[in-house]
């Protein structure tokens, strides 16, 4: 009953906000979103499930980083233009400090073969990380052949023919929504 | 124009083009990073992102290692301030009015549209990784071994990296 409620009396402040997204920042090891989903939903009840899942779904039809913009829509909900500023920060502070770190001990230990060799590998895995993402979220198209079409038109697109994403994506969205809409179920 | 120039210009530019996120962006950030400016090696690329996914954060952590890389400590706010002040604006500008086409046709159909090429995407920044990742026979063996343990095991992703790293410097594998 206590979830049901939640989002209606929430009212974090500013600073709530910062310290909120600052943890899903440092805890955020292999994506954030499982870790923001837990703080907003679960932990601090800012957000009902359903909520949460309609600011998703629109975060993710916008440009940008989903979480990224998740901070930006609920904070700009809670405390307007504040809360958006707040949110983001607490995000990204801890995450960019760390990242410009590794960045620098990499660059003074890149030439050292294990530090190369360890880099070898771990970039096969990652490129192995993104794989397993593409194939967990192409299991929607299961049973569609035009969507599968559409998929496979914008893998040629970018990975062999080379476009720019900037004149294919307009091109390949507005084709894909109207033949989608034009032959749906 | 000067490096922080053209590196604001190039990641302000991706921000609106990032449906579905960071990992659709990779083709695009590889082409302009190596192919356009040449201020690094597809390989290199490579290692960055792979670096990036060593870090707790969003998936964005990339555009501020490659920021660092090409123009210091500088290069790396700017470029993570670009690429997320043209989407954040946009996002606060819309969420203010989302509500009011919950139930629109054209919503459901643009959503329905952009999935596929979403997709699509996800799938040409896998193939781009893998082709400059695969510099021998075992990194071709970690990527076919990683993909599974990602796909079909419930193991942390972190670990399975990690475990990557280390068979990497202790001379297994790359």
């Amino acid at each position: 009953m206590e979830a049901a409620k939640a989002g209606e009396n929430a009212s974090p402040s500013v600073f709530d906000l910062f310290v909120g997204f600052f943890i899903v920042g440092v805890y955020g090891f292999g994506g954030v979103l499982p870790w923001a989903r837990r703080m907003i939903v679960e932990q601090r009840k800012w957000l009902t499930p359903v909520e949460f899942t309609d600011m998703l779904g629109l975060c993710s039809f916008l440009p940008g980083g989903n979480i990224m913009n998740v901070t930006i829509a609920l904070g700009a909900r809670f405390r307007g233009i504040p809360g958006a500023a707040a949110c983001f920060l607490g995000l990204m502070t801890a995450p960019v400090a760390i990242v410009i770190a590794l960045g620098v001990v990499y660059d003074r230990y890149a030439y050292h073969p294990s530090v190369r060799r360890a880099f070898v590998a771990l970039s096969a895995a990652a490129a192995a990380f993104v794989l397993a993402t593409a194939w967990k979220i192409a299991s929607p198209l299961r049973g569609k052949p035009l969507a599968i079409g559409v998929a496979a038109c914008t893998f040629v697109a970018i990975a062999v023919l080379r476009l720019p994403l900037v004149a294919a994506m307009p091109v390949l969205t507005i084709g894909s929504t109207l033949l989608l809409w034009r032959f749906r179920k | 124009m000067n490096t922080y120039s053209q590196l604001a210009a190039v990641y302000a530019q991706l921000s609106l083009m990032a449906f579905g996120g960071a990992n659709a962006l990779i083709p695009e950030m590889q082409r302009q990073v190596v192919d356009v400016h040449h201020w690094m090696s597809a390989r290199e690329f490579a290692a960055l992102y792979a670096l990036a996914q060593a870090a707790p954060g969003p998936n964005m952590m990339v555009v501020s290692l490659i920021g660092l890389r090409v123009g210091g400590f500088w290069g790396a706010l700017i470029t993570t301030g670009a690429v997320a002040a043209p989407s954040s604006v946009l996002t606060y500008l819309v969420s203010g009015v989302w509500d009011r086409f919950k139930n629109a046709n054209w919503r459901r159909a643009l959503q329905a549209g952009l999935q596929p090429v979403t997709i699509g995407l996800i799938s040409a920044s896998a193939a781009l990784l893998i082709e400059s990742t695969t510099v021998d026979w075992r990194a071709a063996l970690v990527i076919v071994v990683a993909a599974g343990l990602f796909i079909f095991t419930k193991m942390h992703p972190l670990l399975i990296l990690s475990a990557a790293a280390v068979a990497g410097a202790i001379g297994l594998v790359g």
